[in-house]
């Protein structure tokens, strides 16, 4: 239901931005794709809008704000919330002989975060005493209105109707004052309107998630701060990284250079290469414990495969020409392996890297979610057992920014080393 | 002897699924120093495994090539190669490119700065020592390929349709380049190409080749390229007999390819 509603106002943003931001900013770009006519099956026509961009992001946070009623929203474009206050409905009680009684139920509604505290009504006359419950927002709750009447469901004692509607066990009955039915044992379970905000330990606003990120980063969480957590995993994934592109690199050489290496690793590589690097995580813990080594290992073994196949492609994808220029200069094998087929393969080299980077960083989140003292995933794993979903997308959002920030780092790497890639 | 001797080559390809071709049957010919011969022919006539086995990347499968007295068995220095395109290393600019035979050699700059600047300004580089490969046209690439080709000092030049993927303008241009450097340098020079025109007015020698298999058709001793040099090649295309060898050639060529297809309707 929320989810429906969710997704129908940001159906509503992404075509409205559109709309407006087309019409507004229509004739205002004078560049050269704006004078094509053909722009729709243009692939180089179409690049990523600004606009759009700034737009999703806010549109995202502004969803998130509404759905939680951030504080960060204005009230005004708060989904509407849970009922929270003083409610009260009427119950006609009919005793096993026939006899008709009303009673009120007094219904005090807390907020999420709240404490419920329990409070005493006047009982009133007759067969049917007034009850007082206190409950939290957005839940439903079972009412034993009979506790203090003279006639109990023991006796053969029933509820017949709820402010005068009549109503009978698995039936439900919609008042103003909330959504009503009756147990198989005839007791009234009573749920105020709920609203269509998340409750926090759902989903928590975002300045929740902010205060709690202030708060890790200066006071720490299970011992360690936030940037030590962050700092722990980055460190695997830089660690484990090194030492694959380490043999990698050179064994793909190798694969790429010699029948017999080529030959003796195939088999292994092509049987590794499909092997998720998830899968390893159990042997890995039998075998070296939930410390660093196994962690650096696993992200070992998660990163050779994937540079060793991209070695072996950088050298499989040099032009013979240039071998052949070089040998016909008068280079030897080494020069040829140092001053053509190395730099020839930078490239490939270069997009395995960031894909073993991506995997790695994945592999490593992963990995600490199962077993870790520490780290990111240890971090929102032991934050999700104590329901902090505050944590939890904290941590998320942090994996997210920095694993985009490697990607980020990798390509103005490979921009500054390999300019050529693409150009020739 | 000196020069360059092709002897009695043949070459044969097995292929996978048990067929071979015979991409050269007994060729024989011999270049004295500093001839340029240029070799036409249908494609698929063998020029460039002809060019391959001569520059060692390939050893025939009958015969040998002999060069100033001894047996070619792989690629060397003493052969120098000019690709199509795509032979440039992307990641050196174009002073490293050029200067990289001399610098394999453990060379210092001090001894191949002078010469490898010379050849930069010779083929209109100069203004362009330090940008990347890249960053240059395809006919700048060209000239950056024979630089570097020169800059090695090989005795003899291997060239494999050097300016097919060139514009008719730039082309006219490195034609006229390729004959300045050849006089100037007195190079052997093979180079083979699929523009009739180019053929003549550049080839001292002609060698017209047939396909099925790849052999030597005819071969022709031609006045042009020395008129060519330092002069205006178009003005050479109307010199006395360019039209009627050029008509020749043309009518040769056409008949082969004619009979190709006849053959494969045969084949049918
Ligand atoms: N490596 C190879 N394997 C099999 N056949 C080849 C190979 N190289 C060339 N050929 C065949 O040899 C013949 C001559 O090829 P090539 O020397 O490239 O001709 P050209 O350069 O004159 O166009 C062609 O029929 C071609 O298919
Ligand atoms: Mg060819």
């Amino acid at each position: 239901m929320i989810g429906f509603a969710i997704l129908l106002v940001y159906i509503a943003i992404f075509a409205g931005s559109f709309l407006i931001v087309r019409f507004l900013v229509k004739k205002a770009t004078r560049d050269f794709t704006s004078l094509k006519t053909v722009t729709f099956g243009d692939e180089s026509a179409v690049t990523s809008n600004r606009t759009a961009s700034v737009v999703s992001v806010l549109t995202i946070f502004l969803i998130w704000g509404s759905f939680t009623g951030s504080a960060w929203v204005p009230g005004f474009l708060h989904a509407p919330g849970p009922f929270v206050g003083e409610t009260s409905f009427t119950y006609t009680l009919e005793t096993a002989d026939g006899e008709r009684d009303d009673a009120t139920v007094f219904v005090r509604v807390v907020d999420f975060g709240e404490e419920v505290e329990k409070f005493e009504v006047d009982p009133g006359e007759g067969i049917a005493r007034n009850d007082a419950v206190a409950m939290p927002a957005s839940r439903s709750t079972t009412i034993l209105f009979d506790k203090n009447d003279e006639a109990t469901r023991k006796d053969g004692a029933r509820v017949v109707a709820i402010d005068g509607t009549p109503i009978a066990p698995g039936d439900e009955v919609k008042t103003d004052a909330g959504r009503f039915t009756l147990t198989d044992k005839g007791a009234i379970s009573f749920a105020p309107p709920a609203g269509l905000q998340m409750e926090p330990i759902w989903l928590p606003p975002p300045e929740a998630v902010v205060a709690r990120m202030v708060e890790i980063a200066s006071e720490g969480y299970r011992d360690s701060t936030l940037w030590q957590h962050l700092g722990y995993s980055l460190f695997r994934v830089i660690a484990g990284f090194f030492f694959g592109a380490l043999l990698g690199i050179p064994l793909g050489y190798a694969m790429g250079l010699s029948n017999w290496f080529r030959g003796w690793f195939e088999p292994i590589v092509e049987f590794m290469r499909p092997v998720p690097p998830l899968a390893l995580i159990p042997l890995v813990i039998i075998w070296f414990g939930i410390g660093e080594t196994g962690k650096i290992i696993l992200l070992f073994l998660a990163s050779l495969w994937i540079m060793a196949i991209a070695a072996r492609a950088g050298v499989s994808g040099v032009n013979i020409s240039k071998v052949h220029a070089a040998y016909s200069l008068g280079a030897s094998k080494l020069q040829i392996m140092r001053y053509v087929i190395m730099p020839n393969s930078l490239p490939e080299i270069f997009t395995g890297a960031r894909v073993a980077m991506g995997v790695c960083w994945g592999t490593v989140v992963a990995a600490e979610l199962v077993a870790a003292s520490e780290g990111a995933g240890m971090m929102i794993m032991v934050a999700s057992k104590f329901q902090l979903t505050d944590i939890v997308l904290m941590g998320i959002i942090l994996i997210g920014v920095i694993g985009f920030g490697i990607d980020i780092l990798m390509r103005k790497a490979e921009n500054y080393l390999v300019p050529w890639k693409g150009r020739s | 002897m000196t020069g360059l001797s092709i002897e009695n080559i043949s070459m044969r390809f097995d292929l996978p699924n048990g067929t071979s071709v015979q991409a050269l049957k007994d060729v024989s010919l011999h270049l004295n120093e500093g001839e340029l011969m240029s070799v036409l022919g249908p494609s698929g006539c063998g020029k460039t495994t002809l060019l391959n086995i001569v520059a060692g990347f390939l050893a025939p499968t009958e015969g040998q090539v002999v060069m100033n007295g001894h047996t070619v068995t792989g690629p060397d220095a003493e052969r120098g190669m000019v690709f199509q395109q795509g032979a440039l290393f992307e990641w050196m600019n174009v002073r490293e490119n050029v200067s990289f035979g001399p610098r394999m050699k453990g060379q210092k700059e001090a001894e191949w700065g002078d010469n490898v600047d010379h050849l930069l300004d010779v083929t209109g580089l100069g203004d362009f020592k330090d940008k990347a490969i890249y960053e240059l046209s395809g006919g700048m690439q060209q000239r950056v390929a024979l630089a570097r080709c020169l800059a090695n000092d090989p005795d003899v030049i291997l060239m494999d349709e050097p300016l097919g993927a060139l514009d008719a303008l730039t082309r006219e241009k490195m034609q006229g380049l390729v004959l300045k450097l050849w006089k100037e340098t007195g190079k052997t020079i093979i180079l083979i190409t699929h523009s009739v025109e180019e053929a003549i007015l550049l080839g001292e020698r002609l060698l017209v080749m047939a396909p099925r298999p790849g052999r030597i058709h005819k071969e022709y001793r031609l006045p042009f390229a020395d008129m060519g040099v330092g002069g205006d090649l178009r003005a050479v295309k109307h010199a006395d007999g360019y039209a009627e060898t050029r008509e020749e050639i043309l009518e040769m060529i056409w008949n082969m390819e004619e009979e190709i297809m006849g053959r494969m309707e045969e084949q049918k």
